[in-house]
């Protein structure tokens, strides 16, 4: 076999007739692909029931019935503490779930084949947290909504305060979820941490009262209790030092946790 | 080389390896790859599985580091080449999101490369328009592979890598697949493809690579692979061990010989030239029992991709290219 006759176009350049490369634009591109997310979002029923109906729902039981409801507690009464209660759980578990989701789309190969175009990893994450942020913020308006006409009462600061606690607050958790995700790569890995989340809630007194019992102390150590003093505060109170504390060492475990196995596996691919 | 003009190539691996790390120590996948693409040229990657296709293919472009060697895309790096949207790829399997729709697919990956107008040429182009509004998760194996290929298409590459991609499929999708393709190559683009198929090989390819164990083992165009292929295989008995290496060594020198491979106290010459390979055996050596068989692409291919034994050498090298 000769080389000649197998290389029929050698000296054929690519066709100058194909169209001339437009430059990416990594803004333009970005909002497309959120609006990707966003629409996946409203699509995908499960995600609506965990972010958009269980933490009304959940407010609603707990929150309106029983004599406690119109006590008062803090700047508002008990029903306001419940529904800034349910906005944080709401705005947590849209936040793990968008975090997650990243492992469960690695698992797919559609990060491998994001890796084939211009965008880069990290904008990759960034949309994606983007697209939870957005949807968390939708998951923190209705329940304090659904609150409002249920009967809870605070001062005006206090519900805005509040509802920019729990939204922000819920940073901490989509780099827990995209760190739980890198750990456990399984398409499923929000079954693992629903029901992880749902404990952590009680354990960190989100859902109920600490008291004043051994387990107050213990709890502390959560990362679901300083948010849950955090969202809290402007209820009245005082936030204790270890409430802060906690937020911020959580959050940086989270996100130096998320971060290492994130460079890990773009290294590796 | 014929051509007058040196282009540069549309893909270049110089003594490409990559190794694995193993429990039982690093497992060679690509071992000293050498090739040279030039532009416009239909390429076909054949080789069994395990061969080292999808290995190659993954630094070609960019998904993972070579252990030794280079790769350069149109003289480039490969992670520079996809930025610039020269090279795209059709992956085997993965890579879709399988809750939005067909259309919304090649439409995001469209703007991933800056290209905002509407996803229906591409979709035209592939064999999907019909197909726009389906959800990719409720698309048929046939039909994801024509979608990866709608996405290959958008940055318009002049490489494009097929990563086997008709696993799977019917022979209806295999062939609505490549007719696609090909359609599509006939306006100038580089194609390289890699498959376990013979006869797509042969029937889609202007060139054929054959890779065997991480090496190049034969390089040629499709006909001349098929007349290499479609040559015969004297075979003849020679008892005394130092006589028959001997014997190797003179056939070796003859101008029709592709292949001599040892089977127990029998030569096995692949040859284009059976007569003159038996008129020699039997009037200048002590060979006996000879026997002529007719082969085909599949023995020529087992041959070649099989366990190397140290005298199984094609006349073609890959590396003269």
């Amino acid at each position: 076999m000769s080389a000649t006759t197998s290389t029929p176009n050698t000296t054929t350049a690519p066709p100058a007739a194909r169209p001339a490369r437009p430059a990416v634009r990594p803004l333009a591109a970005a909002r497309v692909y959120l609006a990707v997310e966003l629409r996946r979002s409203l699509r995908n029923r499960r995600t609506l029931i965990f972010s958009m109906v269980m933490p009304p729902v959940l407010f609603l039981i707990f929150g309106v019935q029983g004599d406690y409801a119109t006590q008062s507690a803090g700047n508002g009464n008990v029903t306001a503490w419940i529904a800034v209660s349910m906005a944080l759980y709401g705005a947590m578990v849209t936040a793990t779930a968008g975090g997650a989701s990243v492992s469960v789309e690695r698992a797919q190969g559609w990060t491998r084949q994001l890796r084939l175009t211009p965008l880069r990893p990290a904008v990759y994450v960034g949309i994606k947290l983007a697209g939870a942020m957005v949807l968390g913020a939708a998951s923190v308006l209705l329940t304090l909504v659904v609150a409002a006409f249920a009967g809870a009462q605070m001062s005006a600061v206090a519900w805005v305060l509040c509802a920019l606690l729990a939204w922000v607050g819920s940073l901490v958790f989509a780099a827990f979820g995209l760190f739980m995700g890198y750990l456990l790569p399984a398409e499923n890995v929000m079954q693992i941490l629903g029901p992880l989340l749902a404990l952590l809630s009680f354990a960190g007194g989100l859902f109920v009262p600490l008291g004043d019992g051994w387990w107050a102390t213990v709890a502390q150590l959560f990362p679901t209790y300083g948010l849950a003093e955090l969202v809290h505060a402007p209820l009245g109170g005082d936030l204790g030092v270890a409430a802060v504390v906690n937020v911020v060492a959580w959050a940086a475990i989270f996100s130096f946790g998320a971060a290492w196995r994130f460079r890990k596996d773009t290294a590796r691919v | 080389m014929t051509s007058t003009t040196r282009t540069t190539p549309a893909l270049s691996l110089r003594g490409l390896r990559k190794e694995f790390p193993s429990p039982a120590g690093p497992v060679r996948a690509v071992d000293g790859i050498d090739l040279e693409i030039a532009p416009g040229e239909v390429v076909a990657f054949l080789g069994p599985n395990g061969a080292g296709k999808t290995s190659t293919i993954d630094m070609v472009l960019g998904l993972s580091a070579p252990t030794a060697g280079t790769v350069r895309v149109f003289g480039a790096d490969p992670a520079d080449a996809i930025a610039a949207g020269r090279v795209a790829a059709v992956m085997q399997t993965g890579g879709l999101l399988r809750d939005i729709t067909v259309a919304e697919t090649v439409a995001l990956t469209a703007a991933l490369f800056g290209r905002t107008g509407s996803p229906a040429p591409y979709l035209e182009r592939a064999g999907i328009a019909d197909l726009a509004d389906r959800m990719v998760g409720k698309c048929s194996g046939g039909q994801q592979q024509r979608l990866r290929f709608a996405m290959a298409l958008v940055s318009e590459p002049d490489l494009l890598l097929l990563d086997e991609p008709t696993t799977g499929m019917d022979v209806e999708g295999r062939r609505e697949f490549w007719s696609a393709i090909r359609a599509d190559a006939a306006a100038g683009r580089t194609v390289v493809f890699a498959t376990h198929y013979l006869e797509e090989a042969d029937t889609y390819a202007d060139r054929v690579v054959l890779v065997s164990q991480g090496r190049v083992v034969a390089d040629g165009s499709t006909a001349e692979v098929r007349s290499f292929a479609s040559g015969r295989a004297v075979s003849a008995r020679i008892d005394d061990d130092a006589e028959r290496a001997a014997v190797a060594a003179r056939l070796r020198d003859l101008p029709a010989v592709d292949v001599i491979d040892h089977r127990g106290s029998r030569l096995v010459v692949r040859t284009g030239d059976s007569d003159g390979v038996a008129r020699f055996l039997l009037t200048q050596t002590p060979a006996r029992d000879l026997e002529v068989a007719s082969e085909n692409l599949e023995d020529a291919f087992v041959a070649l991709t099989s366990t190397p034994v140290p005298s199984t050498a094609p006349s073609t090298d890959g590396a003269a290219r």
